[in-house]
C-alpha cells in the first residue's frame, strides 16, 4: 500500500472525530490530531479502534501512546501490516 | 432579601407526547402513551405496557452531533438533553458561544440511573474480555451524572452543574433544589428537572417486585389507573421533563414569559420509621412534608385549587388521599380538586416528578385541571373521603391559581412543592 491509499483510508476515520473540518481537507504526514484536527484527546482511543477495525490489526499500548499525529499513524499501521 | 422565583422555560419529552405543544394538547384531551411492548413480551415481563416516548432519528439528530451518537446507547440522556434544550429555547435563551461559560447558569438534572442499555453492552464486552473496544464514552453516558454533564456542555453553564437522585421524587426535588438556589442569589438560571432510562433493564426489578400491573396487556390505555377500584399496579414510563427557573428580576429585565412562581416547598423522609419502610411511606412524614411546604410558601391549606398527586395506581393510593385530607384538613366536597397524571403516561420514575411539574405549571398558565382516566369506578376508600367531583373525568376550564405538587419514593423520601399563578 502507498502512502497515498494509506491517508486516503485514514481520512475517513479521522474526520470522525475531527471539530475542525476544514483543516480535514488538508491533511498530510505532517497534521496533529489535536493540534490541527482540533480531536477531543478523549476520542483518540475512539480513532485507534476504528484504525484497527480498518486494517484488521491490533495496536498494543505503547503504539497507542504515541499515535497522535497522522505520520506516527502511518508509520505504526504500516509496522503492524508487515508483522502479520 | 431573597429572590423571587420563577418559572420561565419548559421542556418535555413524555410518552403522551414530545414537545411542549403536543404534551399540552395530550393532557387536555387525556390522551394515553400507554402502548403494549413487543420487547417486554418477547422477554415475559409480567407486565407487558410501557410508556415510551417515540423520538425520530432526524428528530434526534437536530439535538446531537453524529459524534455524540457514534456508539450512544442512553435513552435517559437521549431524553434529557432534548427536553433541556427545548426548555432553555422556550425561555428564549441563546447558547453561549465563545470561551467564556455563562457563571449565572447552571443545572441540577436528577436521574435514578445513567446509560442502563450502554451499561449492559459494556459489562457484556467486559466478560468477553473485550475490555479495550469499549471506546472513550462509556464513563460518561453511565455516570449518574451523565445528564447534567451533556447539558452543561451543550448550554455553556458556568453555575453548579449537578445531578441528583432520591428515586421517584428526583424530578420535584431537583426543582426544589435549583429554586433554593435562586432564592439564596447563587445563581440567576437554573434548568432544573429529571429524566428516566426507557425499556425493559429499568423496569425489570419492579415487575420483579410485582408492582407493576399484569391485569391489562390486551388494554394497554386502560391500565394506569391511580385512584380506580380497580388499580392493579403501576404501568412503567420513562421521559424527562426540565424548566428554567429564574429570578423574578432577571424574568422582567428580559421580558420573558412567566408561566408561573415557585412559592416554596418541602423534602423530608419518613427514616423508614413508623409505617414507613424502603418501599411504603411514613404516613406522618408525608403530612409533614406537605404541612411544611405550605409553611415554607406562606399559604394557608384553604388556598389550594389543585392537587397533582403521586398516585400511582396502586393500594398506596387510597392512603395518599387520606395524607393530604389530614394535612390539609379538608374533605369531601371542600377537598381541592386532584389529579394524576400516571393514568395517561405511567410512572415514569425518576422523570416522574419534573413531568409533572410542568403538567401543574401548564394548569396554572393556561386555567385548566387536566382530567383523569381510567378511574370511572372511584376506589371506595378515596369516595369515602372526597367527593367524587373533586376528581375530574373530563377537562375542567377554570381559574388554578395554586397547585400543590407532592412526589413520594423508595427510601421512605417525600417532596411537596406550592406552585402559583404569577402576579406582580
Amino acid at each position: 500500500m502507498d502512502r497515498a491509499e494509506l491517508i486516503a483510508r485514514l481520512t475517513p476515520i479521522i474526520a470522525t472525530y475531527a471539530q475542525d473540518k476544514d483543516a480535514v481537507a488538508s491533511i498530510n504526514e505532517n497534521t496533529d490530531f489535536i493540534k490541527d484536527l482540533k480531536i477531543n484527546s478523549a476520542n483518540l482511543v475512539d480513532v485507534v479502534l476504528d484504525v484497527e477495525e480498518e486494517f484488521d490489526i491490533e495496536i498494543d499500548n505503547v503504539s497507542m501512546e504515541r499515535m497522535l499525529n497522522v505520520s506516527a499513524a502511518m508509520e505504526i499501521i504500516e509496522d503492524k501490516l508487515k508483522s502479520k | 432579601m431573597d429572590n423571587r422565583v420563577v418559572v420561565t422555560g419548559l421542556g418535555v419529552i413524555a410518552p403522551n407526547g414530545v414537545g411542549l405543544t403536543a404534551f399540552t394538547d395530550a393532557i387536555k384531551n387525556g390522551t394515553s402513551g400507554i402502548k403494549h411492548d413487543s420487547q417486554l413480551e418477547q422477554l415475559q415481563f409480567s407486565c407487558q405496557i410501557a410508556g415510551k416516548p417515540e423520538l425520530s432519528d432526524d428528530f434526534i439528530a437536530q439535538y446531537f452531533t453524529a459524534l455524540e451518537l457514534r456508539n450512544f446507547n442512553s435513552t435517559g440522556i437521549l431524553y434529557g438533553v432534548i427536553a433541556g434544550m427545548d426548555a432553555w429555547k422556550d425561555a428564549g435563551l441563546t447558547i453561549t458561544e465563545g470561551d467564556e461559560p455563562d457563571w449565572d447558569s447552571g443545572t441540577i438534572f436528577g436521574t435514578g440511573t445513567s446509560g442502563i442499555d450502554k451499561f449492559r453492552e459494556s459489562i457484556y464486552k467486559v466478560d468477553d474480555l473485550q475490555l479495550r473496544k469499549l471506546g472513550s464514552t462509556v464513563v460518561v453516558q453511565t455516570m449518574a451524572s451523565g445528564i447534567s454533564a451533556y447539558l452543561g456542555g451543550k448550554l455553556g453553564f458556568g453555575n453548579q452543574t449537578t445531578t441528583n437522585s432520591s428515586a421517584c421524587i428526583t424530578g420535584t426535588e431537583s426543582i426544589l433544589m435549583a429554586y433554593e438556589r435562586i432564592k439564596t442569589g447563587q445563581a440567576t438560571k437554573m434548568l432544573a428537572g429529571s429524566t428516566s432510562d426507557s425499556g425493559p433493564y429499568i423496569w425489570a426489578g419492579f415487575d420483579a417486585m410485582k408492582v407493576c400491573t399484569y391485569k391489562h396487556n390486551p388494554s394497554p390505555e386502560q391500565g394506569s389507573r391511580p385512584m380506580s377500584a380497580s388499580a392493579s399496579g403501576f404501568v412503567p414510563g420513562s421521559g424527562a421533563g426540565a424548566m428554567v427557573l429564574e429570578s423574578l428580576d432577571s424574568a422582567l429585565k428580559r421580558g420573558a414569559t412567566i408561566y408561573g412562581e415557585i412559592l416554596g416547598g418541602h423534602i423530608n423522609s419518613g427514616g423508614q420509621r413508623g409505617t414507613g419502610t424502603m418501599t411504603a411511606p411514613n404516613s406522618i412524614a408525608v403530612q409533614r412534608c406537605i404541612k411544611g411546604a405550605l409553611q415554607n410558601a406562606g399559604i394557608k391549606a384553604s388556598q389550594v385549587d389543585a392537587i397533582n398527586g403521586h398516585l400511582t395506581a396502586t393500594s398506596k393510593d387510597a392512603t395518599e388521599i387520606q395524607n393530604w385530607s389530614i394535612a390539609l384538613n379538608r374533605k369531601g366536597s371542600d377537598f381541592p380538586y386532584i389529579n394524576s397524571l400516571k393514568s395517561t403516561i405511567g410512572h415514569c420514575l425518576s422523570a416522574a416528578g419534573s413531568i409533572e411539574c410542568i403538567a401543574s405549571i401548564l394548569q396554572l398558565h393556561h386555567d385548566f385541571i387536566f382530567p383523569n382516566i381510567n378511574c370511572e369506578d372511584l376506589n371506595p376508600e378515596i369516595n369515602e373521603m372526597i367527593d367524587f367531583n373533586r376528581i375530574p373525568q373530563q377537562l375542567l376550564n377554570t381559574n388554578v391559581n395554586i397547585v400543590a405538587k407532592a412526589s413520594f419514593g423508595f427510601g421512605d423520601v417525600n417532596a411537596c412543592i406550592i406552585l402559583k399563578k404569577y402576579a406582580k
